[in-house]
């Protein structure tokens, strides 16, 4: 029964996370590289430096007494978005939809004032939420407006498309969108939906909810499948430029769609989760093979894209 | 060529590993399983005199390793005597002295004796001078008569001693024998005058003293008879003779404490000599036993076991070596079953506690602890505390929950609750704070099912590293470390499925069909 299960997987190509550990990440992303995509004001400033188009930086607090500073820096910016530098799988993250004279409303309604904000920032510069617990560096930044055509899929949060590129190839592509259960969050573990994208059209497939394969949105009951992204190959391109920012070979790229800018990477990921096979309906180890046999040719952006759209396309 | 190379490391660790415990569990005979307890035997002499505020000297004769026993763990117990220990030929003896001493004074030696296999000596190659006695008056005839009627009845030397012990034994001595050993004889002025016979007929021999080694439970406090026995020079051995059957070699249980005629202690400058020699066997555990065994054979390869560690350090490392089980342990639960927990490690410090409070109510303990830690660390929620400053009050408060545990259950009379201290209460503090984290962040089934996952591993953990078995082999067989280590390295590699990725990737393969 147990082998049975393990055969099918196999003869699918699911990766799981040993094998993703073993054979990609620990062979393909040298742990000199991690700080680029751990640091999200590193990641921040690379982008920048490349012409990458990312969420606009407000402030940065490094250490307590600069949350006095935090009431001008915030001048002209209704709403923003706090996070943890080090921050992963999406804890610690704060989003303020408005402010109403010294009180904030977050996304998802309740208000908060000043000390709970900065007893937020606080939580995050102790090192609550990074890796190891390592003091850490509060980001304020540019909150998203998201793209419409997301409106009607989507509750309260900005759902993002999660893009795995392996040796500059996008291989394997996803939209999360946020649910009542997910608390607005992106995060498939907290309760996100992930819909797989075909990366020859952009256009969505089936959903992912928790590890069931879904087709509607369980909060807006409207149908996950076959929305096509907007801009599907600028964030092709963008994901795979990705690879030559730094040199990660397996990564995970996450881009949101606002409304005015376009495509902005939101953050980057040296160990990207695995339900996006649930996602897609499809296994990752195939792909990954097919990428590491014809890595050698694959020199030029197009042509990385072009290969992915002839061999990714989904059946 | 990385695949490889680990492999090759794998095979040299676990052949290391399995090569060091085998040579030392059936060349060395390091016991396999725990509780193999091997016979040993406390021996104790008490000195006891009156002295008379004079100088004193007492000197007495202490055994020495033999083919069949070793002497190990001795004792000399002497408030105020000097001590000097000398081995003369194939006696040791010790001295005490003193230069006043008054009333009563009590000497003791106390040692251990435990059964060895020494292999038998090539035969003494240097033959014993003969110094033949003189006998007096009548006993000089009676003697002259007695050997020749033995001589005559016998073909050699054995023989010769066997009809000569029968004699003296005869209950209706003849002439001869009566004129030789008086009225009423005692077994040592029988060994004693038996050598002296059998010097004059010739024949090398020496009286050799010594002590039965009862294998049944003896009262400490009465007195153990001494046994004479005799060893015949014969073919360039010395062979024993049981002074009352006549019998050779000797019963295996009598132990030789020292040789000659002389008494077993002299005494100089006090009186009312008492000596009281008791033997009591005990069980002693086989590990020590076989270590006892190896430093009399092999002393360089247990200079550096855990085994020459004090006794008290060697039961640290009993529970330290137990912790690369519980690793190991962990490293399957989570790398091949999928489990998860909150701290890579914290199981294994959990289950490591779980030895001193018992399974159940350790989980139970354990339980209360992290719920009512939980609920305090809510309320501090609420204060917006700076996190370090949080972290330390709840470090605090689950202290003083232990403490309040311990209290509470010793008034009710569950002694469980003592050890309840034993939980690594920082690990539980930290437990605590990343569970209401996870709670907080992902909600209460992700944090419960992590408590969970961690108090499992922790669970199967315990049960493994409490097998007597498990404790017993990593402690006497360290080296199994290494196995234990190229197995980790293996499960390093392991780039298959997890049983819960199974799980997780279940809708994958339900299409597909």
């Amino acid at each position: 029964m147990i082998f049975a299960l393990a055969r099918k997987l196999k003869k699918k190509g699911v990766l799981a996370i040993n094998k993703r550990n073993a054979d990609f990440v620990l062979k393909y992303n040298p742990r000199r590289l991690y700080p680029l995509v751990d640091d999200k004001l590193l990641t921040k400033r690379l982008a920048q430096e490349n012409g990458i188009g990312v969420p606009e930086l407000y402030a940065v607090v490094e250490v307590e007494g600069q949350v006095r500073h935090l009431p001008d820096a915030l001048e002209g910016h209704p709403d923003f978005v706090v996070k943890p530098a080090h921050g992963s799988g999406g804890e610690g993250i704060l989003v303020i939809a408005g402010r109403m004279h010294d009180k904030f409303r977050k996304s998802d309604g309740l208000i908060i004032n000043y000390d709970e904000l900065n007893h937020h920032i606080f939580n995050i510069l102790s090192g609550l939420y990074s890796l190891g617990g390592q003091p850490d560096r509060a980001i304020i930044e540019y909150r998203v407006e998201f793209d419409p055509i997301f409106e009607a899929i989507s509750y309260l949060g900005v759902p993002d498309v999660r893009i795995i590129v392996f040796l500059g190839v996008p291989v394997m592509s996803m939209v999360r969108l946020p649910t009542r259960m997910s608390d607005g969050k992106a995060n498939l573990h907290q309760g996100a939906l992930g819909a797989g994208i075909d990366i020859a059209n952009g256009k969505t497939l089936s959903a992912v909810w928790g590890n069931e394969i879904v087709s509607e949105h369980p909060d807006t009951g409207r149908s996950v499948n076959g929305v096509a992204i907007p801009h599907w190959d600028d964030l092709l391109g963008l994901a795979a430029r990705c690879y030559d920012l730094t040199g990660l070979g397996y990564q995970g790229v996450d881009i949101v769609l606002d409304r005015n800018k376009g495509p902005l990477i939101l953050e980057l990921n040296a160990r990207p989760g695995l339900n996006i096979q649930i996602a897609n309906n499809s296994g990752l180890l195939p792909r990954l093979e097919l990428v590491e046999q014809h890595h050698a040719d694959l020199t030029s952006i197009g042509r990385r894209i072009e290969f992915a759209k002839n061999h990714f396309a989904a059946a | 060529m990385n695949k490889l190379h680990l492999y090759i490391l794998v095979v040299v660790l676990a052949i290391t590993g399995l090569g060091l415990f085998f040579y030392k569990a059936f060349f060395l005979n390091f016991p396999l399983a725990p509780r193999t307890t091997v016979q040993v035997w406390n021996v104790e002499a008490r000195v006891s005199f009156v002295a008379e505020g004079n100088p004193v000297k007492a000197s007495m004769f202490i055994p020495g390793n033999t083919r069949r026993y070793a002497i190990v763990d001795e004792h000399f117990i002497s408030s105020g005597y000097g001590l000097v220990a000398t081995t003369e030929e194939t006696n040791r003896r010790v001295t005490w002295s003193i230069r006043k001493a008054a009333g009563k004074q009590n000497l003791y030696y106390q040692a251990v004796v435990r059964p060895v296999r020494a292999p038998a000596p090539k035969g003494e190659a240097e033959s014993p001078e003969l110094e033949v006695p003189k006998f007096k008056g009548p006993g000089e005839e009676a003697v002259k008569s007695l050997v020749e009627d033995i001589k005559a009845k016998s073909a050699d030397t054995p023989t010769t001693v066997a009809e000569l012990i029968k004699r003296l034994n005869n209950p209706n001595p003849d002439d001869n024998v009566r004129i030789l050993l008086g009225p009423k004889p005692s077994l040592f002025r029988k060994v004693d005058q038996a050598a002296r016979i059998l010097r004059y007929a010739g024949i090398p021999v020496r009286v050799v003293q010594g002590v039965r080694l009862q294998p049944e439970k003896y009262d400490f406090s009465k007195k153990t008879p001494l046994l004479h026995w005799l060893e015949v020079y014969h073919n360039k051995q010395w062979v024993s003779f049981d002074p009352l059957r006549g019998k050779s070699p000797v019963p295996s249980d009598w132990l030789r404490w020292w040789q000659g005629s002389q008494s077993l202690v002299q005494l100089e400058g006090a009186s009312k000599l008492n000596v009281v020699l008791s033997i009591s066997p005990k069980l002693e555990e086989g590990v020590t036993a076989a270590v006892q065994r190896g430093e009399i054979s092999k002393p360089l390869l247990l200079k550096f076991s855990l085994f020459s560690l004090p006794v008290n350090t060697q039961a640290v490392y009993r529970v330290m070596l137990l912790v690369p089980v519980g690793a190991f342990i962990l490293v399957i639960l989570r790398n091949i079953v999928g489990i998860r927990t909150f701290g890579t490690f914290m199981p294994v410090l959990i289950a490591l506690s779980f030895r001193e409070t018992g399974l159940l109510s350790g989980i139970v303990l354990f339980s209360l602890l992290t719920g009512i830690g939980l609920g305090i660390r809510f309320y501090l929620e609420r204060l917006k505390l700076l996190v370090v400053p949080r972290m330390a009050a709840v470090l605090i408060v689950v202290v003083g929950l232990m403490a309040i545990f311990s209290i509470v259950m010793n008034t009710l009379g569950i002694h469980r609750g003592l050890s309840v201290a034993l939980f690594p209460m920082v690990i539980m503090t930290m437990t605590i704070e990343r569970m209401s984290i996870l709670w907080e962040e992902r909600g209460s089934s992700e944090a419960l099912i992590a408590g969970a996952g961690s108090l499992v591993t922790a669970a199967l953990a315990f049960l493994v590293m409490n097998i007597k078995h498990v404790e017993h082999l990593v402690f006497v067989f360290p080296e199994l470390l290494l196995v234990l280590l190229a197995a980790i390295l293996l499960l390093g590699r392991y780039s298959g499925y997890r049983l819960l990725d199974l799980h997780r990737f279940k809708a994958l393969a339900k299409e597909q069909t």
